[in-house]
């Protein structure tokens, strides 16, 4: 495409997930971007390179030796009332992992891109949702996304989140790596002039920014009137109910996305077929296409089967779940990931947490089926067997609470 | 629900703290010996807390920031700085 093209009209161009991640960073217009390349979110720099080269990101562009690097550039530029933009994935997520408390503790508004990415130990380079779910305790806002589009529209929305007064809070937009970072799909790119339009309430906002006549001094409570640790005390608790503050404002900026992209995705969670059903698969990041398909089929079949998507991670969307899944009768949670101490999936434990702050009866059938580790395809046939499974509890057989998909 | 300050965070004014002795945790103190130094300003340039000044011709610490790290000492080519320990009063 031609750099002329970018954001004058809106085109739909065939692009992976990375390239639909430096697009929506593009359009931002971030000041200042700094990304360490690692499979497999290499692309997304190199993107941002070209276009900086281009002349079409006018934004510094800072090369680092590593993630921890990147993250510290981010942070300080950010700090100082920049826009900043960076993308990682696994190791190097890891790799920045007292940057990441760092900037949620400070409050900084870094938007970032993590393509979901199997952790070390057990060396693979596929996907899984290991190192996306082994940061959730950080701070951050973390929202997993479905398609390449999702990613694109996501990323524009978490500035209008990550900025806003009231939140001041990074955003992690997480999208499946492999799965969404390579695979090819039509994406629409929308005219910067709507970017800009969508991101213009962000510019009444007060931020900090670099004033040598009012130097400050970040991040020690020790300064605080009384002592240090109630600062501490006083700042976990104003991040905490700022992450809870979030909840609503992800939904709020869905439907001002909606109005004028023409495209929305339902804020916390999207529910699928679920007004009258009675078993639910629950499921987020790419595998949701495949469930979805497999809904559809079971639903021509005469099963009362619906699907929730969780799109936010952090904070855990417990008051839709808890509404949505009100009177259902069996759940059924996919994970891509292993919660080591629970012997189950992250999104189960996270799950039964919700279900049980929400008064929601125990007596429900809930079952966890593991799958999709390691670049292994949560198939359309392993859905059907975690829908099958699920709809045999209900009736009372004996099925494990946990499954293992690609065990069995 | 207890809330006493203002900010959101711990983004404090730097003023008050700019003028805060931080070196009073210091054990050990430099002591430059002006019969060995040779003026040649290599403890000024390796201090990390750059509290050494040159003043009409000698060099000076201000031990409101020095925190007794040793490395001016360490580094002096003509060893003209000793740490000598601090006494309790």
């Amino acid at each position: 495409m031609s750099k002329i093209e970018v954001g004058t009209k809106e085109i739909i161009e065939v692009c992976d997930g990375n390239k639909a991640v430096a697009y929506g960073a593009l359009l931002c217009r971030p000041d200042v971007v700094s990304v360490y390349p690692i499979t497999p979110q290499s692309a997304v720099g190199e993107w941002l390179s070209r276009f900086h080269d281009e002349g079409i990101l006018d934004a510094e562009v800072v090369r680092v030796e590593g993630e921890n690097s990147s993250i510290g550039v981010c942070y300080a530029a950010c700090l100082l009332g920049g826009r900043v933009f960076t993308a990682t994935s696994s190791w190097g997520l890891l790799f920045m992992y007292d940057g990441l408390h760092f900037v949620a503790g400070y409050r900084i508004p870094i938007v970032m891109t993590n393509a979901n990415r199997e952790t070390p130990g057990i060396f693979t380079i596929g996907n899984s949702s290991q190192d996306m779910m082994s940061v959730r305790d950080t701070g951050w806002i973390q929202i997993n996304v479905e398609d390449c589009q999702e990613i694109l529209d996501s990323v524009i929305m978490a500035y209008r989140i990550a900025e806003d007064p009231e939140i001041m809070l990074p955003v992690m937009i997480c999208y499946d790596g492999f799965y969404l970072s390579y695979r090819k799909e039509p994406v629409k790119i929308p005219r910067q002039d709507d970017v800009d339009h969508f991101l213009a309430p962000l510019s009444k906002t007060k931020r900090m920014v670099l004033a040598p006549e009012d130097p400050r001094v970040y991040g020690i409570p020790s300064f605080f009137p009384q002592n240090e640790g109630e600062g501490c005390t006083e700042f976990r608790y104003k991040h905490s109910a700022a992450i809870e503050r979030a909840k609503s404002k992800i939904d709020d900026v869905d439907i001002e996305f909606e109005r004028i992209f023409d495209r929305s995705y339902n804020g916390q969670i999207e529910q699928y077929h679920t007004d009258d059903a009675e078993i639910i698969l629950v499921a987020t990041g790419s595998c949701v296409g495949t469930a979805r398909v497999v809904i559809d089929k079971k639903r021509q079949e005469g099963l009362k089967v619906g699907l929730i998507k969780i799109r936010l991670l952090r904070p855990f969307p417990k008051e839709k779940l808890g509404q949505a899944l009100k009177g259902k009768k069996a759940i059924g949670v996919i994970d891509r990931s292993v919660c080591f101490g629970w012997h189950c999936g992250h999104l189960y434990m996270e799950l039964k947490a919700a279900l049980a702050f929400e008064g929601l009866p125990t007596t429900v059938p809930t079952r966890n089926f593991i799958g999709g580790l390691a670049n292994l395809d949560i198939t359309e046939e392993q859905i059907e067997r975690a829908i099958e499974l699920t709809a045999a509890s209900l009736k009372g057989d004996a099925v494990n609470e946990v499954t293992w998909l690609s065990l069995e | 629900m207890r809330i006493r300050g203002k900010y959101e965070s711990a983004w404090y004014q730097a003023g008050p703290v700019l003028g805060r002795p931080v070196g009073d945790w210091r054990y050990v103190r430099p002591l430059i010996n002006e019969a060995k130094c040779c003026r040649c300003g290599w403890c000024y340039l390796f201090c990390p807390t750059s509290c050494i000044k040159e003043e009409e011709g000698h060099f000076t610490i201000n031990l409101d920031y020095c925190k007794g790290c040793g490395i001016c000492a360490t580094e002096c080519p003509v060893t003209a700085i000793t740490m000598i320990p601090e006494e309790v009063e």
